[in-house]
């Protein structure tokens, strides 16, 4: 069976995209899934960290289309779960090593022997934008509750229908349920409203998340069940075809009742 | 909950000046598929470059960020002369990407200098034969059934006719009227070749900046929480929007009931 080609983009930076991506190939994984993620972000290399796999690399994406190895040579294998694999991005070289036709190519190579292929696009709309969107199946736009993520969320779902890629889902991430009841944060009906697209996750802000990306070892991982963990996984989830209902974001003790998730739908 | 843009007729505050009325000057503009389409008129070229200036310092936001398709009429034109036009629409920001209608030795010029000669079809059109009568070729309207999304910009020298919202970042950019049959959030600006009778109307008008001709208008602050259409024009200087209410009693009590 062919593989599903998932790009994670946002237009904007720092709105959680790698973070995502590390989370749901882990979370996939754990379902037992076989699963690539591939760092688009050449130059920039960042994925590799955050699963705690920077000191495995051999090879990158750029030296496979320069076919200096194989595809298989430089897939690094994850040291938990052995159907998972990291195509890490190059560092020292730049985003016009690579063309779209390129990256069309790889996950062509990748998609008989692997269920998902999770595409970690750079921020902005350039031409490290255009190849990671090019072999897409689905792309999954992440954004932040607030003003200038959304707008560059609904810049880049111009671009995609543009392209006519797609279809675009959405993960509101980062979001501050004692700040939306405060009205101090759009809340997820506000984006929704917006963006029109279909919403797949909406993942609350957690220190947890930064800390475990420090150590490489990417939240889903952890036992303790928190909701931002729980989202990620429910993500890996509705991701993989299954109807997963929305949990309702609200730390008991710590928030109160204080804020009702509605699924828009 | 207390609407700030209550009661109906509302003030937008006006930041600018009146632009130049455009005059009849035979150059017909016509919006295609691809972008726009200038016919110029019958003189010489360096007279109509000029009157082709003057239209684009006219309505600069207008043409602004466009690509152009120039109809030359059956000219011969060196390299040197179509360089001079080229030049003239980049000054405005305006990229010229075809010149049609020209002769064989212009065809030639126009290829070495990257330009396309043939506009691809459907369908090809012709501008010599169909707008020679027309005092008025430019309204014809543009139906876009799409939400426009932040950094798209649509547009058309004649009505544009939205059916979808206009998002925050968007701009819609027509010579005639607008008319937005969802919500309009973005940049709209109608009348922009100069027309101060345009009208901008919309399901939900609470647009970033509102422009006819010359004038420019805000929102005001805020969001709305019971938007009603809305019609915005010009009425002693100032773009004023209203209501839109319907002839017989019923709506306006609607209305009323909804605030």
């Amino acid at each position: 069976m062919a593989a599903k080609v998932l790009t994670v983009t946002s237009g904007k930076g720092g709105v959680g995209k790698t973070t995502l991506v590390a989370n749901l190939g882990v979370a996939l994984a754990m379902q037992g899934k076989r699963v690539v993620v591939i760092d688009a972000d050449v130059g920039l290399r960042n994925l590799d960290m955050m699963l705690g796999l920077e000191n495995r690399i051999v090879y990158d994406l750029v030296d496979v289309i320069e076919g200096r190895c194989r595809l298989r040579q430089a897939l690094v294998r994850d040291k938990r779960f052995p159907d998972l694999f990291l195509l890490p991005a190059a560092q020292t070289r730049d985003k016009s090593a690579v063309s779209p036709e390129d990256m069309v190519q790889v996950c062509e190579q990748l998609s008989d022997r692997h269920d998902f292929i999770i595409v970690d696009s750079p921020a902005g709309i350039e031409e490290g934008f255009r190849y990671a969107i090019a072999p897409a199946d689905e792309i999954i736009i992440v954004t932040n509750p607030e003003v200038a993520a959304v707008r560059d969320a609904d810049r880049v779902v111009g671009l995609i229908e543009a392209e006519e890629k797609g279809p675009a889902r959405l993960v509101i991430n980062r979001l501050r349920p004692e700040m939306v009841k405060r009205g101090e944060m759009l809340d997820v009906d506000d984006v929704i409203e917006l963006l029109a697209i279909e919403l797949i996750g909406v993942v609350p802000e957690d220190r947890n998340i930064l800390v475990a990306a420090n150590r490489g070892q990417p939240l889903v991982l952890s036992n303790n069940h928190s909701l931002a963990g729980k989202a990620f996984h429910n993500i890996a989830r509705r991701l993989a075809g299954e109807e997963v209902p929305f949990q309702t974001l609200q730390e008991p003790g710590l928030f109160g009742r204080l804020f009702r998730f509605v699924r828009p739908e | 909950m207390c609407d700030a843009r209550w009661p109906p007729v509302l003030t937008f505050p006006v930041l600018c000046y009146n632009l130049p009325v455009t005059h009849q000057d035979g150059i017909t503009i016509k919006g295609i598929r691809q972008g726009l389409l200038v016919r110029l008129g019958d003189g010489d070229w360096e007279g109509e470059l000029h009157a082709l200036e003057a239209r684009l310092r006219a309505s600069p936001a207008f043409f602004r960020g466009g690509r152009i398709a120039l109809d030359v009429g059956g000219r011969s034109l060196s390299p040197e002369a179509l360089k001079a036009a080229r030049t003239l629409l980049a000054h405005y920001e305006v990229d010229l990407w075809a010149v049609v209608g020209g002769e064989a030795e212009t065809e030639r010029n126009a290829r070495r200098l990257g330009l396309v000669v043939q506009i691809p079809s459907p369908p090809a059109p012709r501008a010599a034969d169909t707008e020679e009568a027309e005092p008025e070729p430019l309204l014809e309207g543009l139906v876009v059934r799409r939400t426009l999304r932040a950094g798209q910009r649509l547009h058309h020298p004649g009505h544009i006719v939205v059916i979808g919202d206009v998002n925050p970042g968007a701009e819609v950019v027509a010579g005639g009227d607008i008319v937005v049959w969802g919500r309009a959030w973005g940049l709209l600006h109608a009348g922009a070749l100069g027309d101060e009778e345009a009208v901008i109307c919309a399901l939900d008008l609470s647009p970033t900046q509102l422009r006819i001709a010359g004038h420019i208008a805000r929102s005001p602050e805020g969001r709305r929480r019971n938007p009603v259409p809305e019609v915005a024009s010009v009425r002693a200087g100032q773009i004023i929007a209203t209501p839109w209410v319907g002839a017989g009693k019923k709506s306006r009590r609607f209305w009323k009931r909804r605030d």
